[in-house]
């Protein structure tokens, strides 16, 4: 999902950079002020920004013989909502851009609105609606992290495909071309990741129960319960 | 082995398997796809207005770049983990 330094023209890197900057803003903010009303909420707020360091490092083969890499986002959405994942995001992309060349600090709006806001975004989507209709927390937190995944690399195909539209067919023709080089591969990537972070969920419902039910993801439980389940 | 338990196994090897399949059993240069795009817009004859500000000198560094970032994420990811787990048992055990 990474739009490589300069390969986006200028007015679309732009436009990019215009339209991801104010939900960067935002999210910063919603950070700030998660951190200083919930203290306690740091550690989970460390793992979620390092689980998308990590997963997003790894280059990983795919059954179409190339090979991508996880956004890791979706945690972090099911955790703390979307405007935080566009801070946690957008530093990850920072990292990339400076430190390896992976990505540019000219596409980089385009690629913090694919990885660090859209993809967040589809995944509250996804989260929302599968508990909505009375999904457990597995697959609603699957449902996330697959369409996070899958969803940032389709957004890059349509932003390239607007940036190159094919002469003959147009935006859709080039769509058709991008995607089928992103999202076929990041199919079974996606699912590898979407298992990864339930795995993690389940980690954290196990070991802290409380922080989980203060986000939101547990049914709140009254003070009796809470305390006979912590005891 | 409970129910629980089985579920972790299922979703390790799951995991590993998703993995480990396409390497061992399909054919491939497995170049990323992020450079795959690149070409195609290559292709189209555009030529990108500008160039990354540093770029690792070798594949070597940028492969140990990319495993610092790993390494650096994994280790705060762990140490997260590590003290909320000894904290919620700190706070359970207050509790008695």
């Amino acid at each position: 999902m990474h739009i490589a330094e300069g390969y986006l023209p200028p007015l679309h890197a732009a436009a990019w950079t215009v339209v991801a900057a104010p939900f960067v803003v935002h999210g910063a903010r919603a950070a700030v002020r998660r951190v200083r009303e919930e203290p306690d909420t740091k550690l989970l707020l460390g793992a979620a920004g390092a689980f998308t360091f990590v997963l997003s490092a790894l280059k990983i083969p795919s059954v179409t013989g190339s090979s991508s890499h996880p956004t890791g986002t979706g945690l972090g959405t099911v955790l703390f909502k979307p405007p935080v994942m566009a801070l946690l995001g957008t530093v990850v992309l920072v990292f990339q851009a400076v430190l390896l060349a992976h990505g540019g600090l000219t596409t980089l709006g385009a690629n913090a609105f694919s990885m660090a806001i859209a993809g967040p975004w589809i995944a509250y989507g996804a989260y929302a609606l599968v508990r909505a209709v009375g999904g457990s927390l597995g697959p609603a937190v699957f449902a996330a992290a697959f369409l996070s995944d899958l969803g940032t690399y389709t957004i890059t195909s349509a932003q390239l495909a607007l940036a190159f539209p094919d002469p003959t067919s147009g935006f859709l023709g080039a769509l058709v071309t991008f995607a089928s080089i992103f999202s076929f591969t990041q199919i079974p990537l996606a699912v590898a990741e979407a298992l990864l972070t339930v795995l993690v969920i389940r980690l954290l419902v196990r070991i802290t129960p409380d922080e989980l039910r203060r986000l939101g993801l547990l049914r709140p439980a009254g003070p009796r319960e809470t305390k006979e389940v912590a005891s | 082995m409970n129910r629980s338990t089985l579920i972790t196994v299922f979703l390790v090897v799951a995991i590993v398997a998703l993995v480990a399949i396409p390497v061992l059993f399909v054919p491939g240069e497995y170049s990323g796809s992020d450079g795959q795009a690149g070409e195609v817009v290559e292709s189209t004859g555009y030529e990108p207005w500008f160039e990354p500000v540093w770029e690792p000198p070798s594949a070597e560094i940028e492969s140990g770049i990319f495993a610092l970032q790993a390494a650096a994420g994994a280790g705060v990811l762990g140490y997260c983990i590590g003290v909320a787990r000894t904290r919620s048992k700190q706070k359970a055990t207050n509790q008695n």
